[in-house]
């Protein structure tokens, strides 16, 4: 229950919800906690969110998950391939 | 999916691991003890375990997992107390499938639901506040259930069913909070932690500014971090970063979701909807202070507890069942003398065994079971 999807806000249908596309599925969620009181409920239109049990909780920040993505690309220069040897389990 | 594969790229992992191992090799220099580093949440120790990370870190880091599953850590009694209210006659009990299966100590909803009560799973709360609406000579109850991350939603359904004037639509309240549950791990004698991964969707909430005392008073680096395999290893490299450079800060690993106040109007519904319990029950863990919370008495009118005067059904854990010396970090979930023999996902005599995201049933879905079980044997032989 713990876990988010991401979806695109397509459509708003109240005060309170809105229509998500999440991979080509629609479904209605509720947006009150990604209100912007200063701007207008229309402005979600467009905006990525994560959705929890039927609410979407978090407006995702795209230039921040690239800043992520570039950080990441950035670590260490292309290495060659190296065989790892699994080991058992986890830990 | 956006958001998601390009936080599962293999290229980027293997680049990642080797950061890693050589940041680790580092932190090892001065110290002979190995890294124990715990993931608070339930969800990060799914990822781990779907994607193998344990694997592909070197031998000094071991990863602890933590108690943050709320399926895992709810007790037997509170199962009963559902099922107590679900057979009302006049009652539809609704729940997130996850709680289910969750052995009461006779019955699981499951059971419950096959001997006639009227249980149904739903996806959200306001699912449930929708069969309230179409059911109205029915008393809907909605097992509302988790940390921080869920409190928002069942709070909001609560405020919208008073706002419609619905009176056919109750809560029954299982919520715990994160921080008082990090505290008592912290403060724990046996816990020899060098570091956490901190609950990305809790922070979401919560913000910040709640896990700082982690870092300020235990002097311990945090990382609040996302959920996919990357995040993880990325969180790692920032924990083993902050050690090497003996640093302990919190840090932030999942901007793009979580920013550092959290989610004003989320906290709002939750502060007025909510007030602490002075001690909530866990499963394994005993009491924990401050740990749960409750509706406030001006909402009386929603509250299951009030409505069917609900006390406080305590019934120990199973005896066979060592699923609190495994949430504390005793025991590995395989050196446990149940598991993978009475307790398995099919038929868990443990939570820890019922919920995907408990660590019991990622060892079983995800690890060798027979080589588990017989490393148990000989280790129990010697």
């Amino acid at each position: 229950m713990c876990l988010g999807i991401p979806g695109k806000i397509v459509e708003i249908t109240s005060e309170a919800t809105a229509i998500v596309d999440i991979c080509g599925v629609k479904r209605t969620v509720e947006i009150t906690c990604v209100i912007n009181p200063n701007s207008t409920v229309e402005s979600l239109i467009g905006k990525w969110v994560l959705i929890h049990v039927g609410f979407a909780m978090s407006i995702i920040d795209e230039q921040e998950a690239q800043s992520t993505l570039d950080l990441l690309n950035q670590l260490g220069e292309l290495e060659e391939d190296r065989t790892e040897s699994p080991t058992e389990g986890g830990n | 999916m956006q958001f998601v594969d390009e936080f599962r790229d293999p290229q980027a992992a293997k680049r990642m691991q080797l950061e890693i191992e050589q940041l680790a090799a580092k932190v090892m220099a001065n110290r002979t003890r190995k890294l124990q580093i715990m993931e608070f949440c339930g969800g990060h120790t799914h990822t781990i375990f779907r994607y193998g990370i344990g694997q592909l870190l070197p031998d000094c880091i071991e990863l602890v997992h933590g108690p943050g599953c709320p399926v895992c850590v709810l007790p037997r009694g509170r199962v009963d107390d559902c099922i107590e209210i679900a057979q009302h006659d006049n009652v539809i009990f609704t729940t997130f499938g996850d709680a289910m299966r969750v052995p009461g100590a006779n019955q699981s909803l499951l059971d419950a639901k096959a001997s006639g009560a009227d249980i149904r799973m739903v996806y959200s709360p306001m699912d449930a506040l929708n069969l309230a609406q179409k059911n109205p000579e029915k008393e809907v109850v909605f097992f509302a259930l988790g940390f921080e991350t869920t409190m928002p939603s069942t709070a909001i359904t609560l405020l919208r069913a008073q706002k419609l004037g619905i009176t056919n639509f109750s809560l029954f309240c299982n919520h715990i909070t994160t921080v008082p549950t990090i505290k008592s791990i912290l403060d724990s004698p046996e816990m020899q932690l060098d570091g956490f991964i901190a609950p990305g969707h809790v922070s979401m909430v919560v913000g910040e500014a709640p896990f700082e005392f982690v870092s300020q008073h235990y002097h311990k680096p945090l990382v609040i971090t996302g959920f996919e395999p990357l995040d993880i290893l990325q969180s790692l490299f920032l924990l083993l970063k902050q050690l090497s450079e003996n640093r302990c800060e919190v840090e932030n690993q999942y901007k793009r979701v979580v920013t550092s106040q959290g989610n004003d109007a989320g906290l709002s519904a939750m502060s007025q909807v909510y007030e602490s319990r002075p001690f909530f029950e866990w499963r394994g863990l005993g009491s924990i202070e401050h740990s749960g919370v409750k509706i406030r008495t001006e909402f009386a009118q929603f509250d299951a507890e009030v409505k069917f005067n609900i006390g406080n059904n305590n019934i120990a854990d199973p005896s066979s069942c060592q699923c609190g010396e495994v949430l504390k970090g005793a025991i590995r979930p395989w050196q446990c003398k149940s598991f993978g023999n009475q307790c398995n996902p099919q038929t868990p005599m443990g939570a820890l065994m019922v919920s995907t995201e408990g660590a019991c049933a990622a060892y079983y879905n995800y690890g060798d079971i027979d080589q588990l079980i017989a490393l148990r044997n000989v280790n129990e032989v010697a």
